[in-house]
């Protein structure tokens, strides 16, 4: 009888804890692993180093859907709902953007925005798939936690003042 | 001893309220959890899901779990985040999963019907009521990730006065 019961309590408190934290998860922010190297330099500098950067998303920003032109997001794969990438936003709904890829220029329709990676050699996004709608956005990179000696903010740059930095 | 009074009374008082929280935060867990994951009421009202759904309004349950395991198919009413406007949510019919073909008539644009195929990871939503129904018609296919739920049931149909009075 003793038994049961404290199997029954350490479930109670087993379940308890999960939906807590899937309600912080959902609301507050979370961490994630940056997988590949379709961010770097931004994210995961080095190719083929053992240590995957883990990133602070936060998710306040999806009460309102305001971002702003180079937030860092993180957002549910148009082709295929089960992946998330990340990706850094290139224009916003509304806005004419002149894709690099084929010297074309678009505008955003409303609700949408494009992505691109930062790496643009090997990266799959807006330029394969167009734009994508804002709602399909499930937070922000704010911060790199992971590996110690690169925690630091990561900046909101829209992408044609970064390659004039590396120019 | 006066004090040590006081201080135990303070105690108490504190323990009451740490355990409130704990059980207004646990409260609030749970329906954050139910709501997202496992069902929840809201309200669809307007013309496009005509006559499948009234005018003034029917409280749905839509089923959260569906959409996560890919249980979505052909003649599911779902709910939708509207890609036009991510704060809105539509309730509408899906008509075609991806790989198919959707042949389409939009009597407000055009005589002619067309022809249209559903990419991968999409899915084609429309109203029943093609008349007066802004759908993948106008926006084209919406994908997958953006369905929020799967409508299953139908609590109670909101009575036209109460429409009015809000």
């Amino acid at each position: 009888m003793g038994s049961t019961s404290f199997l029954w309590n350490c479930t109670k408190k087993f379940v308890t804890a999960a939906v807590i934290t899937v309600t912080v998860t959902d609301r507050f922010g979370t961490v994630v692993p940056v997988r590949g190297g379709s961010m770097s330099p931004t994210l995961n500098p080095k190719s083929g180093s053992l240590m995957d950067d883990y990133v602070f998303v936060e998710k306040f920003c999806l009460l309102r859907y305001g971002f702003s032109n180079g937030d860092v997001v993180v957002f549910r794969s148009p082709t295929n709902h089960k992946e998330t990438h990340i990706k850094r936003i290139a224009a916003l709904p509304g806005e004419w953007y002149g894709t690099k890829h084929n010297n074309d220029v678009i505008q955003i329709p409303l609700g949408h925005c494009w992505v691109e990676g930062d790496n643009s050699a090997s990266s799959i996004d807006s330029k394969s798939f167009g734009p994508i709608p804002l709602a399909l956005i499930r937070g922000r990179v704010t911060h790199v936690v992971w590996p110690p000696q690169r925690i630091g903010g990561v900046e909101s740059t829209p992408p044609q003042r970064l390659s004039s930095v590396i120019e | 001893m006066r004090f040590l009074g006081h201080a135990a009374q303070w105690r108490s008082a504190a323990k009451e309220a740490l355990d409130r929280t704990s059980i207004t935060v646990n409260f609030l867990c749970w329906l954050h959890f139910t709501s997202n994951y496992l069902c929840s009421p809201f309200h669809a009202y307007g013309v496009s899901m005509l006559p499948t759904l009234n005018v003034t309004g029917d409280i749905l349950l839509a089923d959260h779990l569906s959409p996560l395991l890919g249980n979505v198919g052909h003649g599911d009413l779902v709910l939708v985040r509207s890609p036009l406007n991510p704060k809105i949510r539509l309730t509408k019919r899906v008509v075609a999963v991806e790989g198919d073909t959707v042949t389409y008539f939009d009597p407000l644009h055009s005589e002619a019907s067309q022809v249209a195929v559903v990419p991968k990871g999409h899915v084609w939503i429309q109203g029943d009521n093609i008349y007066a129904s802004r759908d993948s018609r106008h926006f084209g296919p919406v994908p997958y990730g953006l369905i929020e739920g799967k409508v299953f049931f139908r609590v109670s149909v909101v009575p036209h006065t109460f429409y009015v009075l809000v």
